[in-house]
């Protein structure tokens, strides 16, 4: 059945749509992460314009957030002063992000950037990934091992502006959350990821959060940053497809779900393994397309669009 | 409509247009659509309009479909450090956004050439003009990428359509668009030919526009930007928190 999208300009499957939404439903409900950085190429790979992809994914962001948040507030797991900083700097990044965006459009780069971005970031949280889960593995067959030191002293808690987030059990510079957030935004806006998987890992590293307040946290910050491109978006570059994003959200509904059931039964490095893999994967699809000669080098667009 | 009652109905119009007294005898041309909106609804997967009319004796009939003019960027893509980038970018100003044409007999037949490029019939009598300086040879490369570009889009049609006459007189064609024809409004051109000259013509006009809740979702994105965007997070919000009920109690 197909469905035409308003703001893409073009009629797509509602299957298609919904089997998007619950792949990767499922694997945010089975991995915790945002799953923002699978749909978005995901989208462009269906043939959604790139302009479009992005700013629609920041929009089905939003909802999946929310319940995200929900979920790990009822459990206390969410820093609300931590987030409130962050947040400072994901609205001004994603301020700076759009802007950023609507000149890549204007010059009819945003393709580009979009894919390079993606291929950078995935490639090397790919491999991240891989290496810590695999060594997690082998670390779990040879008992033992030596053990992360509780805290570490980095040129980070040398910096000003120190403020005190009980929830996190942290006396920190407020510099570092704001920056961290600041980047994220800028993420956001240009590739339509919630970023969570730069967040997480930052957090838990840089800044020596609790592990367990963490994925509430990102999330809460994310909703809002998010929400903040779907504005600016739809304001600056009209290229936000609410329509697109509520199929989206009705599958990644689904998709969540079943992906927390299956989830539970599998062991927590192999599903790390797993989701390294894949992330690879796309990074791998990405960097091949943009190396292979086009069918046709010429495009035609209408003037002044993406 | 089934197609016999679209052809009974089509034939009492045709005679109605050929033997209305003033109309026939003032005019050697007489056409008219059997709608003159088409409606691009959620489901809308192409659709095709029928044209007939009406000359006044023998002659030949060609029918140009023009959509509304659009300033259309082509790009071109090279390699850059092991990677294909958009490097070049030339804009013709005012193109159509689509393009079709039909005829009664091969154009070459009918029409000379000087005429069918005046009239702009065939889509290599299209004019098509650069915005800026652009040397001739470039202006030949990306005319070229262009037209290939709308013909594989479906928005170009190559090939030439059927005119079909009833009897000497009567004439009809049908003209197809598909899925992603541009909404805005057409100009359906119609010439009467003989002794490969245009007799006569006569535009028809068409709108192809998108009707119901995309329309609205569409315009109302465009005209209220910043209502649409805190709309557009607001839905979002709620589906995340409805999505999120179910598991309360977990």
């Amino acid at each position: 059945m197909d469905i035409y999208l308003p703001i893409a300009e073009l009629s797509v499957d509602v299957i298609v749509l919904l089997g998007l939404g619950a792949v990767v439903g499922v694997l945010s409900g089975i991995f915790g992460v945002g799953g923002g950085f699978l749909l978005t190429p995901l989208l462009i790979f269906i043939g959604i314009p790139p302009a479009v992809a992005v700013a629609s994914s920041a929009n089905q962001l939003v909802g999946a957030s929310v319940s995200g948040v929900i979920a790990h507030w009822r459990r206390g797991n969410v820093d609300f002063h931590m987030g409130a900083v962050l947040l400072v700097g994901g609205f001004l990044g994603s301020a700076f992000g759009v802007w950023l965006f609507a000149i890549l459009r204007r010059v009819g780069q945003v393709e580009l950037v979009v894919t390079v971005s993606y291929v950078v970031l995935l490639g090397i949280l790919g491999s991240i990934m891989l290496v810590e889960s695999t060594r997690a593995i082998i670390r779990q067959r040879r008992p033992g091992g030596a053990r992360r030191k509780l805290h570490q002293h980095m040129w980070i808690h040398g910096l000003p502006l120190k403020m005190r987030f009980r929830r996190s059990k942290l006396y920190i510079s407020a510099i570092v959350p704001v920056g961290l957030g600041f980047l994220v935004g800028i993420l956001s806006a240009i590739m339509g990821v919630g970023g969570g998987f730069i967040m997480v890992p930052a957090m838990i590293y840089m800044l020596d959060m609790p592990t367990a307040v963490v994925p509430g946290t990102s999330l809460l910050q994310i909703i809002f940053v998010a929400a903040n491109v779907t504005v600016l978006q739809a304001v600056g570059n009209g290229t936000v497809d609410a329509i697109l994003a509520l199929i989206l959200l009705v599958g990644g509904v689904i998709g969540a779900q079943l992906g927390t059931r299956f989830g539970a039964r599998l062991r927590g490095e192999q599903l790390r393994a797993l989701l390294a893999l894949l992330v690879l994967a796309v990074a791998v699809k990405l960097a091949r397309d943009l190396g292979v000669r086009p069918i046709d080098l010429y495009s035609v667009v209408m003037a002044g669009s993406a | 409509m089934s197609g016999r009652r679209l052809r009974a109905a089509l034939l009492l119009a045709v005679l109605a247009l050929a033997f209305s007294p003033g109309i026939a005898r003032a005019q050697a041309l007489v056409a008219d659509l059997t709608s003159h909106l088409v409606a691009i609804t959620t489901g809308f997967t192409g659709t095709s309009v029928v044209l007939f009319g009406a000359t006044d004796g023998a002659g030949d009939v060609i029918v140009v479909v023009r959509g509304p003019e659009r300033d259309m960027s082509v790009r071109r893509k090279s390699k850059v450090a092991q990677i294909w980038v958009n490097t070049r970018e030339v804009t013709f100003a005012q193109a159509p956004s689509f393009y079709s044409v039909a005829s009664s007999r091969p154009l070459d037949q009918i029409a000379a050439q000087p005429m069918r490029q005046l009239q702009q019939i065939g889509l290599e009598n299209l004019r098509l003009k650069t915005a800026g300086t652009v040397s001739p040879e470039e202006t030949a490369e990306f005319r070229e990428a262009f037209l290939r570009n709308q013909i594989r889009a479906g928005l170009y049609v190559p090939a030439v359509g059927q005119v079909s006459f009833l009897g000497s007189r009567l004439f009809r064609t049908t003209i197809s668009f598909p899925r992603n024809v541009p909404t805005g409004t057409y100009r359906v051109e119609v010439f009467l030919v003989r002794d490969k000259a245009v007799v006569t013509g006569q535009t028809v006009p068409l709108v192809i526009s998108e009707i119901g809740l995309d329309a609205e979702v569409h315009d109302f994105a465009d005209r209220y930007a910043l209502l649409y965007g805190l709309i557009a997070v607001l839905l979002a919000v709620v589906a995340g928190w409805l999505a999120s009920l179910p598991f309360r109690h977990s």
